[in-house]
């Protein structure tokens, strides 16, 4: 990397989460940009501050504390730009997934066609779709209406009408739309995404603009079968800020700060896993996983296609009191490793939900913990999964795909006691196939670059490969079944010294060859009794090259869909030996 | 933060969720279920569609409709016309507002039942909040929660708590206790519901209970306030003492729901007259130092209370495995314990 390409702009990143307000600091080390720091305190939403700027500043003197580096001025606003002092940032950077749900009536003409649509839109955001109304509704127009006065909405996405198509149906859905806007206090009334027919959009102007906010966008369903999602999510992230800072103060503070560049959290991470879906292998897809106090992300990327969906009902903190409306309590037992009652696991998701910021102190709190994670990531991916609007090659329906790679984010993920149990909750959630790299977002920086790419591109893909992220390691996971013990895999490593180690990998079962970081190693991958590793079909091996890790090189050879022991001791034995070769 | 305190000055924004009328005046001493503001929730509407009615176009119509937006009518009251040979007539088919009319048609606001929202406790109205309600202040001792089923009341408070480890079983409830808020232990059986239910009780205050037992709680009609969690967790020496000291008092039992963006918990205020105006400590920050009064929220120690004494200045390493920053706590049983900071909450 030459100097000429990397400007000395430094950049201060700020993601204003539910529990915490972290702010990172990245600047040029040498010739590269380098994460330099975080320094994380509460967020401020809640009394007796009902200020989000509160938590950033404690964040910003934390950080200071850390690095010795001044970002604020005398009159405690940040000093932007930097001075030749050292003080101060050149760019700021912003995410915000603070707040309620964003309550969403989504309207379209037909509801397995332009209401999906709405319903998809309003799934790549913290958002909860309330109400909904179509021509199959067959409520009269005054039942309509107060459905969505009873609604009180943030938000109406209006969808209908492929371009060129239905016009009448659309207004007549609009006329309820407008009435009930115009019943609602001026101040009160909700923001109207109109993203159906745009041979009407200046006939939706005229009509809704006088009443309330209207933003208009692309058709999200342009033709019966095309659905376009993309355009509209940016003008969905406008109208995000414009709800959170009626919610919220300080938000529009912080969106000034960032240049108006301000973003869901959601948005930024999706937009990182799409920007290195730019840069890994093309034939394989990108998966990013964010498992927050507050919702759960998934974010897949082939060749620049972004396919998100924020789940805001699967989240680790408060959420969790209404957890068991879509998880049963049993699937969440299913993955414990200690024998615990499922009514303690149900005490736990209420007295997590009481005090959402807490941590589990006891070893038995913690397998919970890890249990709900596991249980979560596997109801979201498998949600995102059956309904991926491209095809990313894999070894089969509800399989997971190939990816390479795959990152992790969120704390019960990322602030794990060791990277096995990381790692085998990935695992056991994601149940990834083939060869892939897991990353982790130690730092908790993926969405802070996500929204600093927009700045700085060279710097996210630069920090992207530094030591801010922990390379796990690379996961072998063949696919098939087998009886229990039946080896399933030969696997050879030949090591960058010239050594070599081989191992042959029973059915059920996971090995590690250690492979330290900054080390490579060439594989020859010999498939058994027609198991497949993604290398051109089932019994195919071959040789590859992968890169070490904390952990090494990984093969889990428990097979997918993985079935743990229907007997629960002998499962808990499982769980427990399996735990202990990653964390050994 | 978790205010547990003996005596404290109390201050309550009462705000409805959308604009409405303000029924209190500045100044005003109130009593728990007293309106401070009322509005329309959920306004239930009648679209009435002139033209079709009477068989005349858009335009005829708007020409024979008789009252303007803004108006009130009643049942049967003349809304269009009359027309034809028959004098076709449109009337209110209930009484409400009219709030549009227009392109033939006439959309109707009826009348119903108003949103109210009460002091939930005795108090003075120090301000008022245009719109949507007014700060109702109070003294008194207040005891905070974790979870609450939504519901409001007002009554004499009788325990029957008589250690913090208690169960609260059927064979505590009988029929002198009608009309009483109970104090009561660790509830497992929904038959105690039921009980109070029939008694009735006006409302049930529990240190802990089975978390199988919420969606019962949730319907139950009356208020029902959990302190501590749920699993069995015995009640904090400090919310004992405060609690049965006021055995046979009025009390406010507001178990509303938990609202972490707005900081809203549910609780208990026990109105007392004091000669000398306490601190109000509701804007004081959750930051920790030696000499606090804290309550543990997670296992192993959940709910005790207890004092710090000293902060770690490193992470320290949990059972969990988990690494944070922790506090040496003396527990009010004269146990130590070391609790992630996290896990603390600080009692004022």
């Amino acid at each position: 990397m030459t100097s000429s390409v990397v400007s000395t702009d430094s950049i201060l990143t700020i993601d204003i989460g539910t529990i915490t307000t972290r702010v990172s600091l990245f600047d040029v080390v040498g010739e590269c940009y380098r994460f330099i720091a975080s320094g994380t305190a509460p967020t401020t939403i809640a009394p007796p501050f009902s200020d989000i700027r509160e938590g950033v500043t404690r964040a910003i003197n934390h950080l200071q504390t850390i690095t010795g580096r001044v970002l604020v001025g005398m009159d405690g606003t940040l000093l932007i730009p930097s001075h030749p002092d050292g003080t101060g940032v050149d760019a700021v950077a912003a995410t915000l997934s603070a707040g309620p749900e964003i309550k969403i009536v989504a309207v379209g003409l037909l509801e397995d066609v332009s209401l999906e649509s709405a319903r998809n839109l309003a799934t790549t955001t913290y958002a909860t779709v309330s109400e909904m109304v179509s021509l199959n509704d067959r409520r009269k127009q005054d039942a309509r209406i107060d459905a969505i006065l009873r609604v009180r909405p943030d938000l109406v996405i209006v969808a209908g009408g492929i371009d060129g198509g239905a016009t009448q149906s659309v207004h007549k859905l609009l006329e309820a739309v407008g009435l009930a806007c115009f019943l609602m206090p001026r101040n009160q009334r909700p923001q109207v995404l109109y993203a159906g027919n745009s041979s009407i959009q200046e006939e939706i102007q005229e009509t809704i603009a006088p009443i309330t906010d209207l933003h208009i966008a692309p058709n999200i369903r342009p033709g019966i079968h095309s659905e376009q999602l993309t355009p509209a999510q940016v003008t969905l992230s406008k109208i995000f800020k414009a709800v959170r800072a009626q919610q919220m103060f300080g938000v529009s503070d912080l969106d000034q700060w960032s240049g108006g560049r301000l973003l869901p959290t959601s948005t930024a991470f999706g937009r990182i896993i799409r920007f290195l879906s730019h840069i890994y292998d093309p034939n394989k897809g990108v998966l990013g996983v964010d498992v927050g106090a507050s919702s759960t992300t998934v974010a897949t990327a082939l060749k620049g296609k972004l396919a998100m969906r924020v789940f805001p009902q699967l989240g680790l903190g408060a959420k969790l009191e209404n957890l068991l409306k879509y998880i049963p309590v049993e699937h969440i037992a299913y993955w414990l490793s200690e024998e615990i009652s499922r009514s303690s696991v149900r005490d736990y998701l209420y007295n997590k939900a009481a005090h959402p910021a807490s941590l589990p102190a006891t070893v038995e709190e913690m397998d919970i913990e890890q249990a709900i994670a596991r249980q979560i990531m596997r109801a979201a991916v498998s949600q995102v999964m059956s309904a991926l609007p491209f095809e990313i090659k894999g070894p089969g329906a509800d399989l997971l795909p190939w990816f390479e790679p795959i990152l992790a984010s969120g704390s019960v993920l990322s602030h794990a006691p060791t990277p096995g149990q990381s790692l085998l909750m990935l695992l056991d959630g994601l149940q990834p196939s083939g060869i892939t790299t897991v990353v982790l977002d130690q730092n908790d920086l993926l969405a802070s670059l996500g929204a600093a790419a927009d700045v700085n591109p060279l710097m996210a893909v630069q920090v992207l490969e530094s030591h801010a992220f922990l390379n796990i390691g690379t996961v072998i996971a063949p696919v098939g079944r087998a009886r229990k013990g039946i080896p399933v895999i030969r696997v050879q490593a030949t090591f960058e010294d010239g050594s070599e180690t081989k191992i042959e990998v029973k059915y059920g079962s996971i090995e590690v060859i250690p492979l330290p970081s900054g080390q490579s190693a060439q594989l020859q991958l010999r498939p058994l009794h027609r198991f497949d590793v993604g290398m051109g079909g089932p019994g195919r091996g071959g040789r590859v090259r992968v890169v070490g890790g904390s952990l090494g090189i990984i093969i889990d050879a428990r097979g997918r869909p993985l079935h743990l022991p229907s007997d629960p001791e002998l499962r808990r034995e499982s769980m427990k030996r399996w735990l202990w070769t990653l964390v050994n | 933060m978790i205010q547990i305190s003996p005596v404290t000055k109390i201050r309550r924004h009462r705000e409805l969720p959308v604009p409405g009328k303000i029924i209190v005046r500045q100044a005003q001493k109130v009593e728990a279920l007293d309106i401070i503001a009322e509005t329309i929730l959920a306004p239930e509407h009648l679209m009435l569609d002139i033209a079709r009615s009477l068989n005349v176009s858009t335009e005829k119509a708007d020409d024979l409709i008789q009252r303007a937006a803004g108006e009130t009518i009643n049942k049967d009251d003349l809304i269009a016309g009359p027309v034809g040979i028959t004098q076709r007539v449109v009337r209110a088919p209930r009484s409400g507002r009219i709030v549009v009319a227009g392109d033939g048609l006439v959309l109707l606001q009826v009348n119903s039942t108003p949103y109210e929202v009460h002091a939930g406790m005795p108090g003075t109205v120090t301000d008022l909040i245009p719109d949507r309600g007014a700060v109702v202040e109070a003294t008194g001792a207040l005891i905070q929660g974790v979870w609450g089923n939504g519901q409001t009341e007002f009554g004499l408070m009788q325990t029957k708590l008589e250690s913090p480890d208690d169960q609260l079983t059927t064979d505590h409830l009988d029929v002198s206790l009608r009309g009483s808020i109970i104090l009561g232990g660790y509830c497992a059986d929904p038959q105690v519901f039921q009980k109070a239910d029939e008694i009735p009780l006006r409302g049930l205050i529990l240190t802990s209970m089975d978390s199988a037992l919420i969606p019962l709680a949730q319907k139950a009609p009356f208020p029902i306030l959990i302190l501590e969690g749920f699993g069995f967790h015995p009640l904090s020496a400090i919310g004992y003492n405060v609690l049965t000291t006021n055995n046979g008092r009025e009390i406010s039992l507001n178990a509303q729901a938990r609202d972490h963006y707005k900081g809203i918990r549910p609780e208990i205020v026990i109105p007392l007259d004091v000669s000398r105006e306490p601190e109000d400590v509701s804007l004081a920050v959750e930051d920790f130092a030696p000499g606090h009064s804290v309550r543990v929220v997670r296992a192993p120690h959940i709910g005790k209370t207890g004092t710090i004494e000293t902060l770690s200045h490193e992470p320290i390493q949990f059972p969990s495995g988990v690494c944070a920053f922790g506090a040496d706590i003396v527990l009010s049983d004269n146990e130590r314990a070391t609790v992630p900071l996290v896990n603390l909450e600080k009692v004022a």
